[in-house]
């Protein structure tokens, strides 16, 4: 059976059993692997996506609950809250060993596009599902706080 | 790593553009003899394309240590490169020309040596490569080579030549020189500046580097249903009901495990949960966590196989004029990286593509090539990025690979991708070993140490491993007590020793290994210690050291002096201090503490450390604080507990939660200025921030944990 889910702008047909993952269509069946597993069960956020712009964890968004809805993942994600929160990423150097840097990138973006000059506390609070083994939190809230800055001065 | 290098270098004629450039090191006695009349083509670790892209081949695995960023760092230091032309990727599978020279003759990752064992190897090729270069634009130019300067990538000469290093791979593509000249530190332009990671942009876009990101056409997904206990064997398998499920291709057992095929994750994911499995417990191991403790707490109440002994620890006890004794509980624990263990392979009867994140490759290649039965050399390794290892990729028995192989084998030949699920990772064993110490210290009518007795008990991880013999020393496995022994105090009589304990867990290396635990017994016993005579713990720890250790002092007082500067400590909050040499290298760390409802909570951390050379600032900074974050991770709320009968109890992250953002202290690094060779520092902010954080809470609340995790007290 099939599913037509809109993705990165694209509609894209999954040939794919209605309770699948989201996570798994987009790895098995679309190709498209920057979004990562790491617990199935949402308690990690490395499956960390957009859904119509909202953050949302892909490893536990059955295909058939999507409608029509518009899913980003980190594989094209784009748009000003986006790009400065890539550039941060990659100005502050931080990534240890990057399995959880596109969640972590994702959920960031997902923030500043709520809350464009959040503080540390709405940083820990909004970022806390965003788990890092590496523990590179310090270099998370400080690129965010770059990131911010960039969006402010961009405007 | 023993004596200076003695190289040998060769150089292969590259074909087209490139120029190869091999370092070659002396086989070890036995390979040598067997080469010995082979004219061997070494890989290489240099090469330099038509462009001036400059490839280094990192013999070891990145893990988010940044040890591609720093071999390339020696490398481009040595050759004068410009830092923008340098990438790195993982080199083949070679235990020889790859071998970690820590080790031996075996390519591995491990124990914070990659940087040390390979920092003048890296130069060496740098430095061969560049005199290779000005050998080319010498005779290019027609001029002498000492006339040459090279500077960020490029050649140049008084005269106003000038060219770039692609320009002149080819010409260069000839025998390298037998003696090359390494820089002095002091003349360094790169190591020592801040170097983005060769790594950063791939790792912030979710490039396809890691295991799980290869997709080849037609790949099935193999899931795994691993024993309830440890040493439970596969007695029968129900598979109706998995391979009603659409996609589910396949069932295959083997002793320890049932294996799911499926077209996709999602289907292989269902297919494990509807297999049954019936399971025969004769060979499990069956005790629970609290059976081990009171065993191995037995054990440790006297002495075992002497570790260091000096004078008569026993008579001194007798005599003290008070003597203190405590016993310290610390639990098996998870690496739980995030991304789970997973690899992929394509094989049919003439050889097979494993794609692997592992820190051993070609031995794992040789145990994945015989259990396909196939020759080794007919076997590639692609050692991929690894989502985090913290020691989980590094198995002396080769687990993994032994189980990838194994189950592609009972697929037949095709393409296979193997995926652990997070409960697979959280009870799949191969934890930091249970550990109990016993210390007793003796004091004397000035409240002064006279003697100190520790007893250790633990089991070896290399038990049953061909690492066995390697390991365990005099009877003693030095990484099951390594941070208990050497301490930089002296105090007139002192013995550790080591009860060696066994059980059916498998158990492994964990990012800081026998420092996790020993660490924090010698740092807050010798705390209350002090505390009990009034004795600062900065000035108590100086007043203990010994001549030499002057590393020690300088790291301590530096970090002292750090505190000082921040300013007064806030309302509510305490400060605690530890220090710790872990692998060479040297760390004091002060930790600012509050009460949060009965757990502490880490503001703030000034870490002061000596790593010799530091070859990339700002990666150490970040390495220690990614260490602090997992050892305080480790010392909040970090245990995997067997139940009774001998069963893991933690399925994921919800009930082994790891440190999140919200629980991040803000760490700040110092680096003592060092002319050192550079030692490691992957490992090194775990030891420390555990005994500084316990202290604090020592001074906070009155009460000394010496039972880890601290949320473990709830259930005691
Ligand atoms: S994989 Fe989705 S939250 Fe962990
Ligand atoms: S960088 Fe390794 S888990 Fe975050």
């Amino acid at each position: 059976m099939s599913l037509d889910l809109t993705i990165n702008g694209d509609t894209a047909s999954v040939d794919a059993t209605p309770d699948t993952p989201l996570l798994w269509a987009l790895r098995d069946h679309l190709g498209l692997t920057g979004t990562k597993y790491g617990c199935g069960i949402g308690q990690c956020g490395a499956c960390a996506v957009l859904i119509d712009g909202v953050l949302a964890y892909a490893c536990v968004t059955p295909i058939d609950t999507l409608g029509g809805a518009s899913v980003e993942t980190i594989d094209d994600l784009s748009g000003p809250a986006a790009e400065a929160v890539k550039a941060a990423w990659i100005a502050h150097d931080f990534a240890q060993c990057g399995y959880c840097q596109p969640g972590q990138v994702v959920a960031a973006t997902a923030l500043l596009s709520e809350t464009p000059a959040p503080t540390d506390a709405d940083i820990d609070a909004a970022m806390s599902g965003q788990l890092c083994r590496c523990a590179t939190y310090q270099r998370v809230r400080a690129a965010i706080h770059t990131a911010a800055a960039d969006l402010e001065g961009g405007e | 790593m023993t004596g200076p290098l003695d190289l040998s270098r060769r150089a292969v004629l590259g074909a087209g553009t490139a120029f190869v450039l091999s370092v070659a090191l002396p086989l070890p006695r036995r390979a040598a003899a067997q080469r010995a009349e082979a004219d061997a083509t070494f890989d290489a670790f240099v090469s330099i394309d038509a462009d001036g892209i400059i490839t280094i081949q990192s013999k070891h695995l990145e893990m988010g240590q940044g040890v591609m960023t720093g071999l390339a760092a020696m490398v481009a230091e040595e050759l004068d490169a410009d830092w923008s032309q340098m990438r790195a990727v993982h080199s083949p599978a070679d235990d020889e020309v790859y071998a970690n020279l820590a080790y031996g003759s075996v390519q591995a990752t491990g124990s914070s040596t990659s940087i040390s064992n390979a920092y003048e190897q890296m130069r060496r090729a740098g430095a061969t490569a560049r005199a290779m270069l000005v050998a080319a634009a010498a005779e290019d130019w027609g001029v002498s080579e000492d006339e040459i300067a090279v500077r960020r990538g490029t050649l140049s000469h008084p005269s106003g030549r000038e060219t770039e290093f692609g320009a002149l791979a080819a010409a260069a593509s000839r025998t390298a020189p037998q003696d090359v000249s390494l820089k002095d530190p002091s003349d360094f332009t790169l190591i020592g500046t801040h170097l983005p990671r060769l790594d950063a942009e791939a790792k912030t876009t979710g490039a396809p580097i890691f295991a799980m990101d290869e997709t080849p056409p037609s790949a099935l997904v193999m899931t795994i249903v691993h024993p309830p206990k440890f040493g439970s064997m596969v007695a029968s398998v129900d598979d109706v009901e998995a391979l009603a499920i659409k996609d589910v291709e396949r069932v295959a057992f083997y002793d320890a495990g049932v294996a799911i095929f499926a077209r996709d994750t999602h289907a292989a994911l269902q297919g494990r949960a509807a297999v049954r499995v019936g399971w025969n417990h004769i060979d499990a191991e069956t005790r629970s966590s609290a059976d081990l403790y009171a065993e191995w707490s037995g054990a440790a109440s006297t002495p075992g196989v002497i570790v260091e002994n000096r004078g008569d620890v026993d008579a001194r006890l007798a005599d003290a004029a008070e003597s203190v004794e405590a016993e310290y509980r610390f639990p098996f624990l998870a690496h739980m990286p995030i991304e789970p263990i997973d690899g992929v392979i394509r094989w049919d009867e003439t050889g097979g593509v494993v794609w692997l994140a592992t820190q051993m490759p070609a031995l794992d290649r040789d145990v994945i090539a015989g259990e396909l039965g196939l020759d080794p050399a007919t076997v590639t390794m692609n050692t991929m990025y690894v989502g985090g290892a913290f020691g989980r990729r590094s198995q002396p028995g080769q687990n993994i690979a032994r189980e990838l192989g194994r189950i592609a084998k009972a697929g037949g030949p095709g393409t296979y991708k193997i995926m652990w699920t997070r409960e697979d990772e959280t009870k799949g064993g191969f934890y930091r070993p249970l550990t109990v110490h016993n210390i007793k210290a003796g004091l004397d009518v000035d409240g002064a140490i006279v003697a100190w007795d520790n007893t250790i008990a633990n089991q070896s991880f290399f038990t049953g491993t061909m690492f066995e013999g390697w390991s365990i020393q005099d009877g003693i496995d030095k990484t099951a007590i390594e941070g208990a022994d050497n301490l930089p105090y002296v105090w007139p009589d002192h013995r550790v020793s080591w009860q060696r304990m066994y059980s059916g867990v498998p158990t492994l290396w964990w990012r800081a290994v026998g420092h996790t635990h020993a660490g924090y017994v010698t740092e807050t016993f010798l705390e209350e210690l002090l505390h009990r005579t009034g004795r600062d713990p900065v000035q108590g720890r100086l007043d203990l050291l010994a001549p030499d250790r002057t590393r020690d002092r300088a790291v301590l007082e530096k970090v002292a002096a750090m505190a000082e500067d921040a300013g007064a400590v806030p309302e509510g909050r305490t400060r605690g201090v530890a220090l710790h040499k872990s692998y060479g290298t040297y760390m004091a760390i002060i930790a600012e503490v509050s009460d949060d409802d009965g757990m502490p909570r880490c503001h703030r951390a000034w870490a002061a450390v000596d790593c010799g050379i530091v070859l990339t600032p700002d990666n150490v900074a970040s390495q220690i604080e990614g260490g602090v974050g997992f050892g305080l991770s480790s010392l909040l709320a970090e245990e995997i507990v067997l139940g009774d009968g001998g069963e893991v109890e933690q399925s994921s992250y919800v009930d082994y939660p790891i440190l999140t953002i919200d629980r991040m202290p803000h760490v700040e690094v110092a680096t003592i200025p060092s002319a050192a060779p550079p030692t490691g520092v992957g490992e090194l902010g775990v030891a420390p921030i555990r005994p500084a954080v316990a202290n604090a809470w020592f001074h906070l609340t009155g009460e000394m944990v010496r039972t880890l995790p601290f949320s473990s007290r709830d259930r005691a």
